[in-house]
């Protein structure tokens, strides 16, 4: 480790510092355990914001102010089991959701390859995984530009300004962690991983599942509670 | 750091190369800690500025938009780019050598960290090159004020993003922190040897890992609202501006117990070497900084007592309970100079001004934690003399107790103790004299943020007298400028451990090598340089060589590790 002691005085001998610990997480683990924390922080603050604007949105009703969600004029819009949309386009949210949770399940079974050791089943199944997120992002986009021929956006309103901006930022998350698997697959096929050796790939695994969670409990917020 | 030593000598870069794209976790300390006296000086500069406006009733320097910039700009330099930086700065520096690492988990994340914070603060300060000035809705940012309606200028953008980077920065520290924290402590060194510096890192950083992103989500939220239609803080929309204030307090009052338990941290360091007794209940104070963090995240609503919408009974109880931890501590400190053969340093000295100033500071939050007074005194100058009572007071002065107690450590020279006991006591003095009668001013009803007040309500002679406070507190800065000029003119020729200290990052040189550690003593207590530097003189003594003075240093122990 320190190699800096060849150069000292031979009596001094070797400084036993710790570099990671005998057992227990690597260091890329814990490091991205605690940066998931900060990241469950960041989304309990835009779903605080969520549930307080949703909560405190009122809309008269026969004279009366009533309770309403979501706004009237955009009822009917986020319905996940219809199969077309109000426009007529395909809705095709439900594939979307399908495919990141099952590309956790394909992540894990990358990492279980690494770990015994099968370096060609882990590259082929973070490849697959890299491959399902980028068709979760194309689908996404797919839904954004189909909400906004439908006339939702950003700035039409509470629906529009908490929806693009939770799913947006998850989308970014999503991004991150594509290219963090691209980097993966690329280390793979390098052979840079072993079944000793491939902190990195537990990390980027973890982080995978977080942003499968997150999608999860947006999918529900959004569109069935 | 796995480089490979063949006898090959790294090609020479200059200096200014090594500084821009070190790793090394003294020389990012040593940074953060220069880069955050740069933005102090300057956020000084503007206080100088708001005080001599406020001298007397009438405009004389600026006008009431230039204020406005003034004060907000002063503010967010002060608590985010000054007070959390320089305690991040002595994290990184000294940490790492109190556990008996070679680095940091994650060296080059450090980096990272260092070079967004430093832009963070360009970024927010650019905003003065703007047409329409810079950010002028203070510090907090409170919706609608912040909205593109009422701050309509890139100002207000460029402070967004400023402190959102310095936000990212104090995650990924934060971060870097705990895992260093966790995985390389030297061997020998349990959780509880750790040095309180040490303990009050880990909590800090885990405060900053929950309290921060809650700002970056805000700072998002109205970045939408300003610039693609969002609706979340503007309440014809049907957004609610209270919003930003409970996420903007989630974050911001976590974020002072970020901003004085570092110092709580340095303190405890301090104290103990100038009283010669280990520190008085060790345990008790890593409980108290534990039981301080884990409270601070349950009182955010106590800003927003006025608004009507917060349930004012928890909050007040939750506030006034943070008390019972920090009156530990206080009492903790002084039962460990109860009785110890004191020495007087600077670095002391700061300390006992501490415990003055600070529990003063402390007395007025437990006032404005009762909400009947809270009331009365909401936005007024008492909240003003109040925040600067506990930010100079304590954050401040225990910065400055760090900077003259490690200043050899990191140089390998000494401050002036004369020049520094001038800088103190000018600080504790105008200390008083600035700030005690904002205490007055706001008894009396003076709001806080305004450029210009009638003259013949009472309100002008505690103001002349703080502005004098403030001017003496300028003139105080200069013979620590001074010291430092003079001690970096001069070679290094401190020992390992000038002072007869505890803790581990004394056993190494002065300034210690790249690799921190040619030799560890052995680590069985919580004051190992402490053991190593009694065992050394039992040793001369059982020889017949009589004691040696406390500035021997652990050398002459010999090769015990």
């Amino acid at each position: 480790m320190s190699a800096d002691a060849t150069v000292l005085p031979a009596a001094a001998g070797r400084v036993k510092t710790a570099s990671h610990p005998a057992r227990g997480l690597g260091n890329p683990v814990l490091g991205m355990l605690l940066f998931i924390t900060s990241e469950v922080m960041f989304f309990a603050g835009l779903f605080a914001a969520y549930f307080s604007i949703r909560a405190g949105h009122t809309e008269v009703i026969n004279g009366v102010a009533t309770h309403v969600w979501p706004p009237t004029q955009d009822v009917g819009i986020l319905n996940p089991w219809r199969l077309t949309t109000e426009s007529g386009a395909l809705n095709l949210i439900v594939p979307a959701t399908v495919i990141l949770i099952l590309s956790s399940f394909v992540c894990q079974w990358g990492v279980l390859a690494i770990r015994r050791g099968d370096q060609r089943t882990f590259v082929r199944a973070i490849s697959l995984t890299f491959v399902m997120g980028v068709a979760f992002l194309l689908l996404q986009a797919y839904d954004y530009t189909v909400l906004m021929h439908e006339g939702v956006t950003l700035s039409t309103g509470l629906f529009g300004s908490t929806y693009f901006t939770l799913t947006g930022f998850h989308g970014l998350h999503v991004l991150g962690g594509t290219l963090m698997l691209a980097a993966v697959a690329y280390r793979g096929r390098a052979g840079q991983f072993n079944a000793r050796r491939h902190d990195m790939v537990e990390a980027v695994s973890l982080y995978w599942h977080f942003v499968d969670v997150v999608w999860i409990v947006l999918f529900s917020v959004l569109y069935l509670v | 750091m796995s480089s490979i030593n063949l006898g090959i000598a790294a090609p020479p870069r200059t200096s200014l190369l090594e500084w821009l794209t070190t790793t090394d976790h003294k020389k990012i300390g040593v940074m953060y800690i220069a880069s955050a006296f740069g933005f102090a000086a300057i956020g000084g500069l503007i206080a100088e500025l708001i005080r001599l406006e406020l001298a007397a009733p009438g405009q004389q320097f600026v006008n009431a938009a230039t204020y406005d910039q003034l004060f907000t700009v002063h503010g967010t330099l002060m608590l985010l780019f000054f007070a959390g930086p320089l305690a991040i700065g002595f994290a990184n520096a000294i940490m790492p050598l109190q556990i008996g690492a070679a680095d940091m988990a994650f060296p080059r994340l450090n980096a990272l960290s260092y070079w967004l914070f430093l832009f963070g603060g360009l970024i927010v300060m650019s905003g003065f090159l703007t047409t329409g000035g810079a950010a002028a809705a203070g510090w907090t940012g409170y919706a609608p004020l912040s909205s593109s309606t009422f701050s309509p200028g890139a100002g207000m953008d460029l402070w967004i993003v400023g402190v959102a980077l310095v936000g990212v920065s104090g995650v990924l520290g934060a971060v870097n922190f705990m895992v260093t924290i966790y995985a390389r402590r030297a061997p020998g060194m349990h959780m509880f040897r750790m040095p309180m510096f040490t303990w009050t890192v880990l909590v800090t950083s885990t405060l900053i890992l929950f309290a921060f992103p809650s700002i970056t989500a805000a700072l998002a939220m109205l970045f939408i609202d300003r610039h693609f239609g969002g609706g979340f803080f503007d309440p014809t929309q049907g957004g609610n501006p209270v919003l930003w204030q409970h996420l903007f307090w989630f974050f911001g009052h976590p974020e002072v117990y970020i901003l004085i338990l570092p110092y709580f941290g340095i303190i405890s360091e301090v104290v103990p070497v100038f009283s010669g007794k280990p520190l008085f209940g060790y345990r008790f104070m890593v409980l108290a900084v534990i039981a301080i963090a884990s409270l601070s995240m349950g009182v955010w609503a106590h800003h927003m007592f006025t608004t009507g919408q917060v349930d004012l009974p928890f909050f007040s109880l939750m506030s006034l309970l943070i008390a019972v931890p920090t009156g530990i501590k206080i009492f903790n400190w002084i039962a460990t100079m109860w009785r110890g053969s004191l020495r007087f340093t600077v670095p002391m000295l700061w300390c006992i001004g501490l415990l003055y100033v600070f529990t003063i500071g402390g007395i007025s939050g437990v006032m404005l934690a009762s909400p009947p007074i809270d009331y009365m005194a909401q936005d007024t100058y008492f909240v003003v003399a109040h925040l600067h009572n506990v930010l100079i007071g304590g954050t401040v002065f225990a910065g400055f107790a760090g900077i003259y107690f490690w200043f050899p450590k990191l140089t390998g020279r000494r401050l002036d103790e004369g020049l520094g006991k001038i800088h103190w006591l000018l600080w504790v003095v105008g200390f008083a004299v600035t700030f005690i009668p904002q205490y007055v001013l706001g008894a009396e009803g003076m709001p806080r943020r305004i450029a210009d007040y009638p003259a013949g309500r009472g309100w002008d002679l505690p103001n002349l007298i703080s502005t004098i406070g403030a001017l003496i507190l300028a003139v105080g800065t200069l013979p620590f400028l001074l010291a430092v000029w003079r001690a970096m003119r001069r070679p290094a020729d401190q020992p390992a451990d000038p002072w007869g200290a505890n803790s581990l990052e004394w056993a190494t040189s002065s300034p210690p090598p790249h690799h921190n550690f040619d030799r560890l003593p052995p680590i069985r207590s919580l004051r190992p340089v402490f053991d190593e530097r009694m065992a050394a003189e039992a040793e001369r003594r059982a020889r017949g060589e009589g004691a040696a003075g406390p500035t021997a240093g652990p050398a002459a122990a010999g090769g015990t590790g």
